[in-house]
């Protein structure tokens, strides 16, 4: 059991709480993964990651890897409780971009007029680090982080531990305007951050129906995720970033279509996260 | 992570705009390694791409015969497509080809490279249109 994935959020775009959204959950992206040596990592900031530092006491560095910087992926920042306790290390981990450090983008968040406090009167030590191009060793784990298709400077994660492996890619568009049928693997946006993969958290936005009027938004269609998993030959696909306006029935309605579009090539069929969900890998 | 390389998420994104578009495409990675080109460019280069296949630069410059507008043959260091990659800026010119169909075109052609950050050419993307002439049907 060489990682341990705790899902703290899986909303897409806007946190969602409601009746409607109970079993799915409501907060946005945040995945926690964890090894049985104590390693740690937090995979995006979303609300989602509010509850799960509200409960963590632990020594030494904390590592939060974000995909990008869309609202829904770094809102919880603020509010992440050992970013306001003395003495803890924050390490800050995202894309890089051509114009302005990681530190000047989150910061246009996390100050006035839209947060009453600035970055720099946080009481935490904390470090900004743009990914790098190649594989680095986090808490024992092995991170890759490459560009994906979805606005702005984005990447996927793709974690390694002990030959077992986990890809993070939960905003991507893996084709914009043609087939993904048509494309070899290493034409597919994101495909080697997810190949062989043991268990893929991917984008499932949006319905078959729906993602037609939404080409270029950045996000998948239910098929796609299936396709782009199948083309990745991932053994678990999990479905996530569910959209706000959608109802844990909705969300149970992309499951039963990612299942009945799902050809067996791997025996473990689709499933969709859910706020408090474990996942464990071999 | 095994098999070929995973293409610059820029390329990705130039091909499949490529793939929208009526305007004569070809894109090169940063080695200059032709790595796609679009229909209408097919029409004016004379073979798919499905046929011609990804080429090295020196492949390419021979295959599609270009000349200056005096009829000399064209060195690599004066295609615009490859002042793009070598010199890392824009380029046009107009210029003959001669593609593999045999017919010999007057192309208007630009260059531009592909940046992924001021320090980071990725590739080169270069558009070209037909030049009516004369001796056009």
């Amino acid at each position: 059991m060489p990682l341990h994935a705790r899902i703290w959020g899986c909303r897409g775009s806007l946190p969602t709480p409601g009746e409607g959204t109970v079993r799915y959950g409501g907060n946005t992206p945040c995945v926690e993964i964890t090894t049985p040596e104590g390693g740690l990592l937090i995979l995006d900031a979303g609300t989602g990651i509010k509850r799960l530092g509200a409960g963590l006491e632990r020594e030494g560095p904390l590592h939060v890897l974000l995909t990008h910087l869309h609202l829904d992926h770094v809102e919880g920042l603020r509010f992440f409780a050992p970013f306001w306790r003395p003495g803890v290390e924050l390490h800050i981990w995202g894309p890089a971009s051509p114009l302005h450090s990681l530190e000047e983008r989150i910061a246009r968040a996390f100050s006035p007029p839209l947060f009453p406090l600035e970055l720099a009167d946080t009481p935490a030590s904390v470090t900004f680090h743009d990914v790098p191009h190649h594989t680095w060793e986090i808490e024992g784990i092995g991170v890759d982080a490459q560009p994906v298709s979805h606005p702005g400077p984005t990447v996927g994660y793709r974690l390694s531990v002990n030959g077992s492996s986990l890809a993070y890619i939960p905003d991507h568009e893996p084709v914009l305007g043609v087939e993904m049928a048509s494309l070899e693997p290493e034409w597919i946006s994101g495909h080697a951050i997810a190949a062989d993969v043991d268990l893929l958290l991917h984008d499932c936005q949006f319905s078959e129906s729906e993602y037609s009027s939404r080409v270029g938004w950045g996000h998948s269609s239910v098929a796609h995720a299936v396709e782009f998993a199948q083309r990745s030959d991932v053994r678990r696909l999990v479905l996530f970033h569910h959209d706000p306006d959608r109802t844990d029935a909705g969300v149970d309605g992309l499951v039963e279509r990612a299942r009945e579009l799902w050809d067996g090539t791997s025996p473990v069929q689709p499933v969709a996260a859910c706020e408090g969900m474990t996942l464990e890998l071999p | 992570m095994e098999g070929r390389p995973q293409k610059h998420l820029a390329l990705i994104l130039a091909r499949e705009l490529a793939s929208q578009l009526a305007s004569a495409t070809f894109i090169a990675d940063a080695t200059g390694e032709l790595v796609f080109y679009n229909e209408r460019a097919e029409e004016i280069l004379g073979r798919t791409f499905a046929e011609a296949g990804p080429m090295p630069p020196d492949e390419w410059a021979a295959l599609f015969r270009l000349e200056d507008l005096e009829g000399q043959p064209l060195s690599l260091d004066r295609m615009p497509a490859a002042i793009a990659l070598m010199e890392q800026r824009p380029a046009h010119a107009n210029l003959w080809m001669t593609g593999l169909d045999g017919q010999r075109r007057l192309l208007s052609v630009t260059g531009v490279p592909l940046m992924a950050s001021p320090t980071e050419l990725v590739g080169m993307v270069a558009m070209f249109w037909q030049i009516p002439t004369a001796d056009d049907d």
